[in-house]
This record gives C-alpha cells, structure tokens and sequence, in this order.
C-alpha cells in the first residue's frame, strides 16, 4: 500500500529523520494560509499523488509570493498528474503540500528495500540523489552503496558509519547521518514496510540532514497489525475497478486489450494472459479468483470484468482439482443465467471430473464456447472476438 | 526414492481442526500419508480424523515421533507456527498459508538458521499448494489423483498451473517423483536451486520440469546451478510474459521490480544455461515426453 509524501514525512519525522517545515492544502486558499503560517520568502507547492516523476510532470512548484503559491495550487487542484509512473490515464490531484523551500549543497538518494536474494532488509545509498535510482545505476553505478541489516540485531551505528563514509558525508554530520538511518530502519521494520525511499536527502547550507522528498511502501499483508498505517489508505489514487475488485476479495488488474479473463490460480492467471498474446488477442486483465470457484464468485468475476468497456470476449480458464469440473461447469451456467452477457464467452475446464463438466456447459443450451487446450481456448478467443467485431463494424456500415 | 516426504514421513498438522485444514487433513489420510497428530493451542487431549491433537510441537513429536509437518495457520500466527515446528524437532514442514508478512518471514529464515545444518528444519512455501510424492504422501492441498507415480520431478511457484503440469503429464501416462510447491511469496523457505539440488541427488527423478514467474532473483540463480551442477535435463515455464512492470499479479512475489526479473528475462537466461524452456502452459506435458524420448534414445 502507498502513502503520500506528506504523510511518509510525518512517519519518519517521528522515528528521528529531520523534515522541512510544511503545512497540508485541500485548496489553493488553504495552500496560500499555510504558506504565510511557515514564515519565509520562499515556498515549493507540491502535488500529493502516488507517484514519482513529480517534478517533470509540472506537479512541483516554486513559488516567490502568496499570488504565485495560488497560481500554483489552481492549476494543480483537480488535474490529472500524468507522470512516467502513473500510465496514461494520471492521477488525481486532491492535496498539496506546501513547505519552506530550502538552500542546499548535496544530494544523495537513500533507498530501504526488502532484497530478495539475501532475504534481507537492503538499505541502498548514493550521492548521486536527485536522480531516479535507475538512472543513478545506468550512469553512475560507482557511487551507489549496498548494506543488508541482519534482522536479528538491526542497523547497528559502525554499518551506518560506513554508509555515512562512503557517501562522503562531511564528519562532523556523521552522528546526524547515523540517527537518519536508523530513523529510517526502525520505521521500516517496525510499521511493515516493503519500502522506504527518501529522494534526495540533502544536506543544507546551514549542515543539517533533511529529506525533502519521501515515498514509504506498506505490506498489504500486515496490514492488520497498523490499524494507523491501514487508515492512510487514499482510494482515489487507486484504479476503480482494482479497488472495487480488492474490496470484493477478488484480485483484478486492469490492462488495455481486449479479450477478458476469469481465472483460479495467479500462476494460471499469467499463463492465461500469455497464452491470448501468443495467439494474436491482447488480454484485458489479469483476475484470480482464488482456489475455489464458487458460483458467487464466477457471478462477481463476469460482472467485474465486463465493467471495462473495452472487453469483446470473455475466456474462462479453471483448473478444478479438490472442487470438481461438473461442479464449477454449474456455477458457470448458474452465472450466465442470471446475469447474460452479450459477447463471446469461451470456458475451458480441467481437471477433475472434466468430461461431465464439459456435458453440463453443452446441454446448457447457452451460447458457450468450449475449448480443451488453454492454447485452444485463446485461440478460439482470438477467433470470436475477431468475428464479433467484424460483426460489429457491419451492422454499423448499415 | 522422492525428496523430501515418503511412505516413512510421519506428519502432523498444526492447526488441524480449522475448517480447511480439517477438509485437507482428511484428503491426506484418504490418499495414504501417515497422519500422526495435530497441533491447536488449547486443544491438547482432543482427537481430530482419529489422531490425537497436541498443544505443542514438542509434544506432538515426543509422543509421535512426527518428523513432518504441515503448516495450516492463519497469516497473522503461521511465522510463530514455523518457528515452532523448526524448535520443536520437525525436519520438513510445508506451509500453505497465504498472506503471511514479509518481514515475519524474514525473522523466520533467521530463526531456522540458529540451528546446526543436521537438525535444521527445510520449509517450503509460504503460499504454496505443498509436496506429494505420488504413491506415497501428500503433504499439502492439492488434488492427489492427478499426480501419477514416476520420475518427473515438479517445482514451482504457483498453484494450479502445477496441477496444470500434471495433468498433462498424467494424460500422456507420465508419472512423478515428487512435486514441491515453492510458493508465490517474495521471501520463502526454500529456492528452485534448493530443490533441484534435491532433485539432481534423487536417483528416482530422471527429468525435472521447473514453474517460474515473474520477480524475484530464484529462477537466474537456478539458472546458474542447472548450467555448473546439473547432468539431468530441465524443462520450464515462466509464466508472466504479458505482466506490467511494477504491478503485483497476485502473487505477492509476482512482481517486476529489477533488472532480470520478467519473464522474456527469465525464458532468455534459462535458454543460455541449457534449459528447454516451453513457450505456453499447453505444451509443458508434451516437451516433458519429448526430452524424456530423447534421452531414452
């Protein structure tokens, strides 16, 4: 799960990390207020939105007057950030954050990850910041430091010594350096996180540690231990469909092509995706619905996935091991009963009980399309689609 | 021979009266496995499925002489169950639970390492369907009847796209040694290159057919084993190969975050070390026989 920047600062800011001074905005007028409540001559207004790339996509500004901080804040309210995280469609804009701006000498980029190959937490560290750290490791991968914590004992002072020396931080900011840090792990490993990214963290002209930009990543999965974590929560920096799809128990990821999915198993789920490419469709979504296919939830799948215009064929692949194929075979014609659909629908079954499966959907007098192969089935997903367009664009020549 | 679990495993379940494992226990002992006890907190003195239930671990093993368990726990208690089978004298535990936290399972592998390597415990999964060595035991929540006895042995992350392996192997009257489920989480207990290192020592396993997906480092390392240590043929799947960067798919390991780790990465370094890699979930059975005929010839 992601949080805005301003909310990650105030995480940190508790475990020690040094923030500047800023004020949250839901309006322009609110962003001005906040600006003349820090005091100063010279503020930055910047979009909250759960991506990176800010900067570029006109999502931060710097602003010398109340009238320029309202400026700033009217072209951003409501927009949609397009950012090279965000794809095509943006992000909304609903808050801005307003800060003192500050005069700096360095940047460096401090990264906290969970490293999958030593199973570790990996602080990740250059003074090369202000850069993305993909650009940072094509241009200058000399510059960045690597560090895994071992869990049983946490960052100990001499490891973020180290990290300290071989950024190049002055000595006398050392100490500083370390409580960063330390901040930093405590927070990550104390609230769930799977990621901690503060970019860059600058050292002022006045020596001072202060991170001016912070993404912070939760484990959806412990979530359940930070109720106060859970609550940051921000839906509409979510795609719809996905969120409404996460509240159901369903795990729904929108694409762009055409041809949608209802599948049980995420492995199963991919391969199906893969398959539709491999026979010439583009897939509209990646769904697993979970191991048991109950017809509740084929229902919810059809209804989800039909929800994006774009889909012109459905392909339904279940692989029924403990719940046998006859059994998901009904939830499926129970499904299209209730609630008919009017583009192609392919269902390929295996597993268990597979031929009686295959008897229910033929005797069910509904208009499916039956395949034995997964490969078969895209295929014939390929084929409907297709036809259904063609279809399609006669009627309308008439 | 298999690897990992066979007719002599004696098999507890922690968490046993819970209503899937309940299900899956009784699967288990219909299939054959020697179901010897379960472990609920509180429930010491009951019996479940007519083998006597346990408060702890330690118990369980002292009047079982369980060597194996399987991990039925929900997310927010599995890592303290895994820590305790690992103190409490198991020498295999498979765990399925879904949803477990990262940083749980990283204190997990740590702890599972306090131990001297002759009595530290191998786990696989979390998230994963479990083991069954065809035949013999099944460890696990996966279908039994799909997996025939032979010598293909079966490794992957996901679910159903294993079963998916088998059944095609099955259709074509191939059987398999073992089949062990890694599972689909970021932080796990064992990685493909351990279980191939399993599979290579097997004298039963003459083929091994491997399941990938999308993140993580653990296909490029096998890649590594199969190509410096490995005389038996391995054939792949990577699933994944129309995935977005950065989205999770699923699986909370399923997720393209670094150089290396989607799929046309994966099929392209697994090509370079030897491996056959099968371009769709379709013909995993069939490149299977075709291997196998060849090294036959």
């Amino acid at each position: 799960m992601d949080i805005h920047e301003y909310q990650a600062k105030e995480i940190l800011g508790r475990f020690g990390v040094t923030v500047p001074d800023g004020g949250l905005a839901y309006s322009p007028e609110q962003a001005a207020y906040r600006a003349r409540e820090l005091g100063g001559n010279r503020w930055i207004v910047k979009a909250q939105v759960h991506a990176g790339g800010r900067g570029k996509a006109g999502g931060v500004k710097l602003c010398d007057s109340e009238g320029e901080i309202l400026d700033a804040a009217d072209e951003m309210f409501g927009k949609k950030l397009v950012t090279h995280q965000t794809g095509p469609e943006g992000k909304g804009v609903y808050r801005v954050y307003v800060e003192a701006a500050v005069a700096f000498e360095q940047e460096i980029y401090l990264g906290f990850v969970l490293d999958r190959t030593s199973q570790r937490v990996m602080i990740v560290a250059s003074s090369e910041g202000g850069m993305e750290i993909e650009e940072i490791s094509a241009e200058k991968p000399e510059s960045i430091v690597r560090s895994t914590v071992e869990p049983a004992v946490g960052l100990q002072e001499f490891q973020a010594r180290e990290i300290a020396f071989a950024l190049g931080i002055p000595a006398k900011l050392t100490q500083q350096m370390v409580r960063t840090l330390q901040g930093c792990y405590r927070a990550f490993t104390e609230l769930d996180a799977t990621m901690v990214e503060i970019n860059p963290l600058v050292i002022t002209s006045d020596d001072r540690i202060l991170a001016l930009d912070a993404k912070m990543t939760f484990d959806g999965n412990a979530l359940f231990r930070h109720p106060h974590v859970a609550e940051l929560r921000d839906k509409s920096q979510e795609d719809p469909r996905e969120a409404r799809a996460a509240d159901r128990g369903l795990n729904y990821i929108g694409l762009t092509g055409n041809i949608g999915c209802i599948v049980n198993g995420a492995g199963l789920a991919m391969a199906t995706m893969d398959t539709i490419k491999l026979a010439g469709g583009e897939p509209a979504n990646f769904l697993d619905i979970g191991g048991g296919a109950t017809p509740e939830r084929v229902a919810k799948a059809f209804k989800l996935v039909l929800s994006d215009a774009n889909v012109q064929a459905v392909l339904v692949n279940i692989f029924a091991g403990i719940n046998r194929c006859d059994w998901v075979a009904e939830g499926v014609v129970q499904a299209l009963t209730q609630n008919p659909v009017d583009v192609p629908v392919i269902v390929r079954l295996a597993g268990t009980n597979v031929e009686e499966g295959q008897k229910i959907l033929a005797q069910s007098g509904l208009p499916i399309i039956r395949a034995t192969t997964l490969m078969e089935a895209a295929e014939r997903a390929v084929t409907a689609w297709q036809n259904d367009k063609t279809q399609n664009s006669k009627l309308r020549a008439v | 021979m298999s690897i990992y679990l066979d007719r002599d495993s004696r098999v507890i379940v922690q968490g046993i009266t819970g209503r899937l494992a309940s299900f899956h226990t009784k699967e288990m002992i219909e299939y054959g496995t020697n179901v010897v006890g379960g472990v609920v907190p509180g429930k010491g003195g009951e019996t479940a499925h007519g083998v006597p239930v346990f408060n702890t671990v330690k118990e369980a093993v002292e009047a079982t002489g369980a060597n194996t368990s399987l991990v039925f726990v929900p997310p927010p208690f599995a890592a303290d169950s895994i820590m305790e089978a690992a103190d409490g004298g198991i020498r295999y535990a498979v765990c399925v639970t879904d949803g477990i936290p990262a940083q749980d399972m990283i204190r997990v592998k740590r702890y599972m390492y306090r131990y001297p390597k002759e009595r530290r415990m191998v786990l696989t999964g979390p998230n994963c369907a479990g083991t069954i060595s065809p035949g013999k035991a099944l460890c696990g929540i996966m279908p039994g009847h799909i997996y025939l006895p032979g010598h293909v042995g079966i490794v992957g992350r996901s679910g159903t796209l294993g079963y998916e392996a088998a059944q095609q192997l099955k259709d074509r009257g191939i059987g398999v040694s073992t089949s062990v489920g890694i599972g689909g989480d970021p932080i796990n207990g064992s990685s493909f290159r351990d279980i191939l290192e399993q599979f290579e020592a097997d004298p039963d396993t003459h083929v091994i057919c491997m399941i990938g997906e999308i993140g993580g480092p653990q296909e490029a390392e096998a890649a590594e084993y199969i190509q410096n240590h490995m005389t038996k043929p391995v054939i792949a799947y990577i699933a994944g190969l129309t995935a977005p960067k950065g989205r999770t798919m699923g699986h909370a390991g399923a997720i393209i975050s670094a150089f290396g780790e989607s799929a046309s990465e994966k099929v392209e370094i697994l090509s370079a070390a030897g491996v056959t890699v099968a371009e769709h979930p379709s013909i995993i059975g069939e490149t299977i026989a075709r291997v196998m005929k060849k090294e036959a010839a």
